[in-house]
Order: C-alpha cells, then structure tokens, then sequence
C-alpha cells in the first residue's frame, strides 16, 4: 500500500516550506523514522521524518521548490506498485504532457497550411483526443454520474491534469478572465481563483480591486519639470553619479516572508501607542557586578530586564495579555520571548515560566536560544506561546526606540543603551548612568495608565534589583 | 398558420414535393397500402399510384441501393427507413454510394436522395433500436445530416433536402411524430445548415438538436426561474454545422453546454466542443460542457434506461458546473 508524504505543518505560522535537501531518490529504501529531506520553514530548517517504510516510488518537489501545506512531496510504496491513482499533481507528468501536446500544436500547424481547410480539420480533431479526456471527465460531473467507471477513471487523471499546473508556478485562470485581465492590466498573480482548482474566472477578475494604484505621479511630474528646468541653469557637478553597482533582487525567503506578514498584520490591525520611561541603572550596574563575581555564567543586563519584566508582568496581568477578538485572555503564565537578531532576520525563542526563574537560568537559556537561532536550530516549541517580548537594541548604542508587537502579544518593550548622563542628585550635577525602555501596547487591551504602571514596577524593580528577590 | 404535427408535415413536404416534381418518388417498408409505420406517408399512395409510392420487401440494403441507382439517373427518391437502426443494414449503399460517387465521378453524377426515418431512442426498444447516428452520418463528406426538433423546420429543411442534388440524411424522432406546433399554411422552405437562436439569453449558451432540444428547452425554463438564463440554440442541420451562430453566441455569454443524443467519443458534442475553444477560446470563461447518453448501448430496463438517457437534470448540472453555480 503506497503512502503519501506531504508538506506538514512544522510551525503554528507556517503556510508552506521548502525543500533544503532532498535525503533520499526514487528508487531508494527508506524505514519509518528515516530523515528524508530537509524542509525550512518560514523559522527554521526542520528535518522531514518518514512515519512509513519503503521504496520512494516518486517525489514530486525539486530541491529549493516552496510548497504548501498538505502538497504531495514524494509516494513511498512496494516497488512497482501502480500508484497512478496517487500521482495526481504530480509535476514531472504535468510536464511531460505538455511538451507533448506542444508538439502536436506544431505539427498541426504545418498541416493546416499545407492542406488547408479538410484536412487540416482531421488534423485538428486529432489533437482534440487529447484534451477530450479533460472535458469527458468534466461532463460526468455535469451530466450526472452516469459514465462507466473508466469515465470515474478519466475523471481523476482529468482533475491531476488541472492540479498539476500550479507546482509549475503557473496562474490558473479561465481565457476569458486572461483576456479581461490583459485588458485593464490586472496582474494575475494578484488575484484569488473562485472556480475549481482555484480557477480564476470573469467574475473574480471583474471584482478584483488593485490594492494602490501604481501610478501616481501624474500630478508631480510638472512640478519635477520644473525643478530640472530651474536645475538647468546651475553649474554641473564634477561626479555624474555613474552606478558602481546593480540593482540585486533577493529572493524573499519563508522567514523574510513570514516577518513581513506577521509585523505588517500586527502593525495594522493593533493600534499601537508608545510610552518611553528613563530608568537610573547605578544599582543594577552595581549588583550585575556583584553576582557576576559569584555566578559561574555572565548575567547580563537583558536577563536583569527578562527577570523584572517577568516580575511585572505578574503583578501586571493585563500587559501579560492576548486580543482574541471576544475576549482578552490574560494568560496563567508569564512567558517573555526575547527578540534574537540573525542574518536572514530574526527570532523570537521564548523563556518559559521566567518570573519562577532565577537571573542564571534565564541568562543560560538565553544563550543557548541565541546559539540555536544562529545555526537555524530552533525548533518550533521553542518560539510558540510567548505571552511578551522583549527586543534589546542597546548593545547597537541605540537610546531608545519603538518595536512593532509580536502577536498575538498585547506589548513589547524596547531596551536602549545603557548612557552616562549628567543627573541632578540632591541639587547637584553628578555622573549617571540612565537607560530608556519603551513600550509598544495594543490598545485595544491596554490603556495608557495601565502601561504607565507597568513601566513604573518594571523600573522600580531594575532600580532596586533586589526587590526581586521579593 | 394551423397546428400541426410533426408526422403531418413530413407527409405534407413529400406531398407538396411530388407535386411540383414528377422525379420525386418515396419508398421504403409499409409506406404505400400501411400508410406508413408512423402515417408519415398516409394517403400517398392513394395521391401519386404504386409507381411513385412503392412499398419495398425487408431489405434495407437493396432499396437504399436501388434509390441510389434511380438518383443516379436522374429521379429524386426519398428512402424510407422504419427506423435508421434498420439502415445499418444498407449503410454500404449509403456511406460507399450516395456519399461518394459524386466526388469519384469528378462531379458528373450527382445523387439528389433523401434518406430519412426515425433516429434515436423511443423508450424501452433495447440496446440495437435505440441508436442515435447523427455523429456517424456527419462523420463522412458527402452526406448532408438533418436533425430537426420541431415540425416548423422539419417541413421547410425536408422540402429543402428533396430540392437538393446531393444525398441527405432526414432524421426524425418516434416520440416526435405527434409533436404540434403553429405551421405556416404557405409554401415556405428552410435553407440547410442554418441553425436559429431558438431562446434568447445571456449567462450560458446551450445547443441542443432533435429531441434533446426539448430536453434542453425544459432545462431552461427551469434555469430562469433560479435567475439563469440560457441561450438555447437548436442548430438543426447537423452538418454542414452552422457553428458562426454559436460562436457568436458563447462570445455573448462566455460558456457552453452541447447537448446531443449520440454517445460522447467522437460524438456531434465533441466535435462543437472543439470548434468553440478553436474560436472563441479567449471568451471561455469555463471549460465547455457536453451532455450526451454515456458510452454504453442503451439498456432495455426501465429504471437503467431512465439513467441513460440524459434529461433536464444533466442539462441543469452541467449549466451549473459552466457557472460555477455548484
């Protein structure tokens, strides 16, 4: 009995991955729990276990191929099953059919010129067989099932037809919604298909409305003549500004993909407000000092901020919070995600119980998340179920900044650098040592005065770090 | 105009055609001294004599060929077939013969026969008297095929195919005979491969001849009471196949269902199907549909041949696959 692997579900945000490395060919034996490929996901390069054993009879997805969810990937079976009836989609028929009925387009074409109108009939109704089993299938659908069971065969093998073609990264639609979207210059790919197999026809071109119109500038164009106008007259400068590079296109990987969909979703369903507090850092420097002479492994001053925002965060159940539409849920537990930059993006691995932790177990498990992210080792238990994050930029010498909340978090605080400032102590002008910390709330959850109070326990317990130990 | 039925016309368009030419002659089994199995050529025996109405023995092979050597020298005879699963048996006569010896005489000889009879199903008559040929006989050049549904065409196209110099296949229907319709009391004939836009609409086009216009016609009149309104074409004359108004009709609504009795492979449906995506193929907005009987001899029992045969429901099913309304 032949099986299917598909593309699973990896990540509780992934929508599709792709395949890194293929481990296997066809024709190979493989054993349940056998690592067969390697799929990266919108997080992290995941491994592709086989829950099944046996001969890869096909894979359907090329090395570097994206798929989505649920997509055929390869068929394991007995060797020389017959596995037609599963190969629906399959890419590597879809492309071969097509070559040949390209083929028969041409020499048609020569038949027709040189025979002209009889002949060039048969020829055309030769051609025709091909695509009959397309319509024949589609007509048993319309006209009742009442065709033979090679009509049910006819019907499958009809519909792999049709599902082969987005594998081939080609759009679907009817020729008439392509000659409508020709027409009035809609970009196809931009429109979702209504018909089968995600078809795109007259209607969904007709109520597709473009997002922002392209081309705006017709009323600044003048103004621009005018202003080279006016330029004209000026002297020339000595550097023509010739390009010393060109443009690149990088192709926009799932993580890029998935920062982009999640930020941007973020960004405009939750009304962001901001509130930026200055927190004295003397004692905090002092005790750091202090436990890092005891402590077998280096705290730093982003575990200090883990801890006492984990603290807050208890005292402060509403900022520990999800919008779920209905309800707010204020969650049970206090799990502080920590925002940890990599080259192709960034990630958010997730301390887990943090207000129960102690300064060296958040500073550990910190550390090993940053090693992990680096090397794309994250797992997806790793980065799900934060309930706040925490997004350090001081280290770059940023003061402060503001941080787009990572849903389905209701905040998410900025840490800037630590700076020395001149203060005023008891009327008079002293060294000090001061860093900014903002916060980024949803309002549909939180109100400004209960942000405020947030900020103010998370200071007080950075500026008396031993009120931690409380 | 008077109402008239189907079987009424035919014998009137033999009847008017016998008159205005001596050459013109009928025969087939039962249609002098019986009046015909279906009364087509009732009272043309008494009309024109035994020479010009001649009940022939059971031989379809022979008297088709017989009509073929008569139109060959110069006489008009209209061939009778009981039904045109009989002419199976003088097929020879007819696809070898009538279809060809124009072509292989260079033009010399023409052969003006009408061979005509009823074609398809009539209820429970079994798998071998219940074949619908139009696909076959359109197949072959040289022949012309006429499919009419209603009386009104059927009397114009059947003066217009005796009038023709070349062999035509007339195909009528059992269950049609007693079909009535308002008929002009007038001489009037009907141009061959013409079809007519028999209802006007604009979300789908259905095409449908003989009697699976009706079958159709019924789909529709449903369909416009769910907000559907179809554009019926009853093409008529199945070949030569006036395609220019389906064309122009699917460039109207962007989708089509062919309906036909034949069995679909390589079927009358097929063929349209093909036209329409060669023509008009960037105002498709869904594949074309086909209903036909499926590719089985017909069954004689009630309950199977019901399933068989395609009724409005097939039609509403696949109007409603064309837009994407299912």
């Amino acid at each position: 009995m032949a099986t299917i692997i598909d593309m699973p579900k990896l990540s509780d945000t992934m929508e599709e991955g792709t395949i890194a490395k293929w481990n296997i060919k066809e024709g190979d034996k493989v054993e349940a729990g056998d690592i067969v490929a390697e799929v990266e996901t919108d997080k992290a390069t995941m491994d592709l276990e086989a829950f099944d054993g046996g001969t890869v009879l096909k894979i359907f997805v090329k090395e570097g191929d994206a798929v989505p969810l649920g997509e055929k990937l390869a068929i394991l079976g007995e060797e020389g099953e017959d596995i037609s009836d599963l190969e629906g989609g399959g890419s590597d028929a879809g492309g071969s059919d097509e070559k040949k009925s390209d083929d028969k387009a041409e020499e048609e074409d020569s038949g027709e010129k040189s025979e002209k109108a009889d002949s060039g009939e048969e020829k055309d109704s030769d051609k025709d067989e091909e695509s009959d089993k397309d319509e024949d299938s589609a007509e048993k659908k319309g006209s009742d099932n009442k065709g033979d069971e090679k009509a049910g065969k006819e019907e499958e093998s009809g519909d792999a037809d049709a599902g082969k073609s987005d594998e081939n990264g080609r759009v679907k639609a009817s020729p008439l919604a392509r000659k409508i979207a020709k027409e009035k210059g809609i970009d196809l790919s931009k429109v979702s298909g209504s018909g089968p197999h995600g078809r795109i026809i007259k209607a969904d071109v007709e109520d597709f409305k473009e997002e922002a119109p392209a081309d705006k500038p017709s009323t600044e164009k003048p103004a621009a003549d005018k202003a080279s106008a006016e330029k004209a007259d000026l002297p020339k400068p000595s550097v023509t500004g010739a390009s010393m590079r060109e443009d690149e296109d990088i192709k926009v990987s799932q993580m890029r993909k998935t920062i982009g969909k999640r930020l941007a979703e973020s960004k405009f369903t939750s009304p962001h407000f901001y509130e930026t507090i200055d927190m004295d850092m003397k004692k905090a420097m002092e005790v750091r000092s202090a436990l890092n002479e005891v402590s077998d492994v280096k705290i730093s001053f982003n575990d200090l901020v883990v801890k006492a925002c984990a603290v807050a965060l208890r005292q402060h159940p509403w900022i520990n919070a999800s919008w779920k539409g209905d309800v707010v849920r204020l969650h049970g537990d206090v799990n502080v995600a920590v925002a940890v930059a990599i080259d192709e993006g960034l990630l958010t691995p997730v301390i887990r119980h943090a207000d129960q932790k102690g300064l060296r177990d958040i500073s550990i498990e910190t550390k090993d998340f940053a090693a992990k992210a680096r090397d794309k080792k994250l797992q997806p238990e790793d980065w799900e179920g934060s309930t706040f994050t925490i997004s350090n930029l001081g280290m770059f010498g940023i003061e402060e900044f503001t941080a787009i909340i990572n849903p389905p978090n209701a905040a998410i605080l900025a840490v800037g650098a630590i700076r020395d400032v001149p203060v005023v102590e008891d009327g008079q002008v002293v060294p000090g040592k001061r860093m900014k910390v903002t916060l980024s709330s949803d309002h549909r959850v939180i109100d400004g005065a209960k942000a405020a109070e947030f900020l103010n326990t998370v200071r007080k317990l950075i500026e008396n770090p031993a009120s931690m130990l409380l | 105009m008077s109402q008239k039925q189907f079987r009424e016309v035919i014998r009137e368009a033999i009847g008017e055609e016998m008159e205005r030419d001596e050459n013109v002659f009928i025969m087939g089994e039962e249609v002098a001294e019986y009046n015909g199995a279906y009364k087509a050529t009732q009272g043309l025996l008494d009309r024109f004599g035994s020479k010009r109405v001649i009940d022939t023995p059971i031989s379809e092979l022979g008297f088709s060929g017989l009509g073929v050597g008569a139109a060959m020298n110069g006489l008009r005879p209209i061939v009778e077939f009981m039904t045109f699963n009989f002419a199976v048996v003088g097929i020879d006569q007819i696809i070898n013969n009538a279809a060809k010896i124009r072509h292989m005489s260079g033009g010399q000889v023409k052969i003006p026969i009408v061979f005509r009879g009823p074609n398809g199903s009539a209820g429970q008559l079994g798998a071998t008297h219940s074949v619908a040929y139009e696909s076959l006989y359109a197949h072959f050049p040289g022949l012309i095929t006429i499919h009419p549904s209603e009386p009104y065409d059927a009397k114009g196209l059947l003066k217009a195919a005796i009038r023709n110099d070349n062999p035509v296949i007339f195909l009528e229907s059992e269950q049609m005979y007693g079909m009535k319709q308002e008929v002009p009391d007038e001489e009037y004939v009907l141009p061959i491969g013409q079809a007519e836009v028999k209802r006007e609409g604009s979300d789908v086009t259905v095409v449908a001849d003989g009697k699976m216009y009706h079958v159709a016609k019924q789909a529709a009149d449903q369909l416009a009471k769910d907000g559907v309104e179809v554009e019926l074409i009853d093409p008529r004359t199945i070949k030569p196949y006036d395609i220019e108004t389906v064309i122009k009709s699917v460039k109207k609504t962007n989708r089509c269902v062919v309906v036909n009795e034949s069995h679909p492979f390589a079927g009358v449906a097929g063929e349209v199907g093909f036209l329409i995506q060669r023509e008009a193929f960037d105002y498709l907005d869904a594949p074309v549909q086909r209903v036909t009987i499926p590719d089985v001899p017909s069954p004689f029992s009630k309950k199977l041949f019901d399933a068989w045969l395609p009724g409005p429901k097939q039609v509403i099913d696949a109007v409603n696959t064309v837009t994407y309304r299912n």
